[in-house]
């Protein structure tokens, strides 16, 4: 199979999420073929001569007969996308890329934070850990967004918070009437967090800025760098590690990544124009 | 080791095409030599050699017929395994829908001539890049595995050369299906050949050729040694991996942005640089798109382009990134330094900055 090919796939149903952020569920044009991959991959999608861009894959790694992609409305091919209907087509390349440490963090307490669209990639760790909730200890998940009214999958939210088995936290930067949660960016709630340092997995995705202080707030509080793993943009042509585009330093994003651990790119994160 | 004679080149040239070939190779062309189609000996740049310098590149006559006398010009035989423009697919509408047709891959066999030692490890590198991973690049390999070979050793060293400190020449060791050693001396003009694979040997058996004799053995050792001793730049490579990403705050990396125009030229002439961006366009029904993939170069804006800005702004990030991918990033990422040596990036740079020089300038003010 050529990797430059897309594949074409029916949108079976579009859910409109915040003013801004929509989910598409895909299924294969032909055939009946299923698509597995794992927590933390993402796709080449492709809409119809506009172009094509990588989006992380956010539905539930255990259900492979429909692809879910959740996408934020921010430039021409993203826009393009948001206007697709029901039944239109979608050329999808993938999964490609590393996944999130599901497997590893068994046994461990797990610290999910996420920023903005940021929960979308990490939305597939929750199907997973979820599934095996007696595999891990305590299990935080803290997620900021700008205002009320852009708190994602806000349903299955409600649902999680209402768990006593997880620690919930949901902040936002600007408040507006009727919200009585938290206030503030997403790294004052990890102090609050309860989880034991030494034995912790803890997986970030979010705005590098966000992710920066997120990853202070947690080796402050004792995690060590290899337990810390966050997911990195850049731009991508290929998603194969043929066009280029995407290194950083030794990296491939698009096949060495995006999932990291901290450890692994220490060296690089934060540095400017890298 | 065999021995071709001057006046039978075009046997070989024949041999080829009778093979199905395309025979492609050096010929002038507006002052340059380059690489095309050629269709017998007197395409080649017959008595031509090139002088080269930072920024600086010009032709000139040799005092003897020599075919291969020059060193290398702007182009590398990337241009033919990974074009610099190429149709990946076609999608046409179906109502809501559209169908994707991927372009047919061409299946031309090429037989390439004269590939300088330093080329052919930039080919073994673009191997690496394109069909040692999970993923091929099926139009690189179609026509890598199609190609024919045929390895130029070099018996004169460029002035921009450095194959010798990157262990990449003057002599072709592998990887070759014929090699050849021009000799033109005492009035003889001879080819020592060797093969380096089984379809080389069939080639080579149906070309008249006969034994070499020990003094023309000698002779060609002697003019790859005279190369090697005689390159035009040095690079000192020793824990230059290190070096450099130790220092990327350096402040050479501004003064050398001073300098850069940023043109992208040095990607573009070097052989190993194998980046590449896709266009998608559709015509003016809507109703037909297409995609399109084109050489790209680290040294443009887009090329680091997220929603919101470019993450290499500054010039200086992007020779940073250009020069720390060449020499030391590439060791993690394929094993092996990104640079060949073959001296492109300083001879066509328009303000003439030079990689040898910007290590040294770095290494000694880390001392
Ligand atoms: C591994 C990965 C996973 C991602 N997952 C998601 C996700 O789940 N949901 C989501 O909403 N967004 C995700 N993004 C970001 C998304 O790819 C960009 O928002 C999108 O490419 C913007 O394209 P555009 O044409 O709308 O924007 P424009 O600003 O018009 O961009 C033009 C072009 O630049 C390139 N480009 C722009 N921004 C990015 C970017 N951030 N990353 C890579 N290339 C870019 C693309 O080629 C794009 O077509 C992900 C990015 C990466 C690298
Ligand atoms: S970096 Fe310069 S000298 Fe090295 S292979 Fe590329 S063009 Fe040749
Ligand atoms: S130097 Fe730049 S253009 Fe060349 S391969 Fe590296 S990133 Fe690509
Ligand atoms: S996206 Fe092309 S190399 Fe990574």
């Amino acid at each position: 199979m050529n990797p430059m090919i897309p594949n074409p796939y029916i949108i079976q149903k579009v859910k409109k999420e915040t003013q801004d952020v929509f989910t598409v569920e895909l299924i294969p044009a032909e055939g009946e073929q299923k698509f597995s991959f794992g927590a933390g991959q993402f796709n080449m999608l492709y809409i119809f001569g506009t172009g094509e861009v990588p989006i992380s894959i956010s539905g539930d790694p255990n259900k492979s007969d429909v692809l879910i992609h959740t996408t934020r409305t921010v430039g021409t091919v993203t826009k393009a996308m948001s206007k697709l209907k029901t039944g239109d087509t979608i050329g999808v390349r993938g999964p490609y890329g590393s996944t999130w440490p599901v497997k590893e963090a068994i046994g461990n307490d797990v610290v999910i934070i996420a920023g903005g669209i940021g929960l979308a990639p990490l939305r597939t760790v929750i199907y997973e850990i979820l599934r095996e909730r007696e595999s891990y200890g305590r299990i935080a998940i803290l997620y900021g967004t700008r205002t009320p009214e852009d708190i994602l999958f806000k349903r299955e939210l409600e649902k999680l918070k209402s768990r006593l088995d997880l620690d919930v936290q949901v902040t936002v930067d600007r408040a507006a009437r009727g919200w009585n949660g938290n206030v503030g960016v997403v790294t004052t709630l990890i102090p609050r967090a309860r989880f034991d340092p030494k034995n912790t997995t803890a997986m970030i995705c979010g705005p590098e800025i966000m992710m920066k202080y997120s990853i202070s707030e947690l080796m402050k509080s004792g995690l060590s760098a290899e337990k810390i793993f966050l997911s990195m943009e850049r731009n991508m042509k290929c998603g194969v590690g043929f066009c280029g585009h995407c290194q950083y330093g030794p990296e491939f994003i698009c096949k060495d990544g995006p999932v990291f651990s901290y450890k692994k790119i220490k060296h690089l994160f934060g540095k400017r124009e890298i | 080791m065999k021995i071709l004679i001057r006046s039978n080149f075009d046997l070989l040239l024949e041999a080829l095409r009778k093979n199905n070939y395309k025979t492609i190779g050096p010929t002038v062309r507006d002052g340059a030599i380059v690489y095309d189609e050629i269709n017998s000996t007197s395409d080649l740049p017959i008595g031509w050699t090139d002088k080269q310098d930072a920024g600086n590149y010009r032709l000139e006559k040799r005092n003897d017929d020599a075919l291969f006398g020059y060193v290398v010009g702007p182009q590398s035989w990337k241009k033919f395994l990974n074009p610099p423009v190429y149709k990946l697919w076609q999608a046409d509408k179906r109502g809501h829908n559209f169908e994707i047709i991927p372009e047919k891959i061409e299946e031309t066999k090429y037989a390439f001539i004269g590939v300088r030692p330093c080329e052919l490890n930039a080919i073994f590198i673009q191997d690496k890049v394109f069909t040692s991973g999970e993923y091929v690049n099926k139009n690189y390999k179609l026509r890598r595995d199609n190609a024919f070979i045929v390895a130029v050793n070099c018996v004169e060293s460029g002035g921009t050369c450095f194959c010798v400190s990157m262990n990449t020449g003057p002599k072709a060791e592998k990887g070759f299906d014929i090699s050849l050693t021009e000799i033109v001396k005492d009035g003889h003009h001879n080819f020592l050949i060797e093969t380096g694979s089984e379809k080389g040997e069939k080639i080579l058996s149906e070309i008249p050729h006969r034994t070499a004799v020990q003094n023309e053995i000698d002779s060609g050792n002697e003019l790859i040694n005279n190369a090697a001793a005689t390159m035009g730049r040095v690079l000192d490579t020793s824990n230059i991996k290190n070096l450099l990403l130790n220092n990327l705050d350096h402040p050479q990396w501004d003064k050398v942005a001073e300098r850069c125009l940023s043109c992208a030229n040095c990607t573009m002439v070097c052989p190993t640089c194998f980046c590449t961006t896709i266009e998608d366009t559709t015509d003016l029904t809507g109703e037909h798109a297409e995609r399109w993939q084109k050489w790209d170069s680290c040294f443009t804006i887009d090329f680091s382009y997220i929603h919101g800005g470019s993450i290499r702004n500054s010039v200086k990030s992007r020779y940073r990134q250009w020069m720390t991918h060449k020499l030391a990033t590439w060791h993690d990422q394929f094993g092996s330094s990104g640079c060949v040596g073959c001296g492109r990036c300083i001879t066509w740079c328009p303000v003439g900055i030079d990689i040898t020089e910007e290590v040294r300038a770095i290494k000694e003010s880390s001392k």
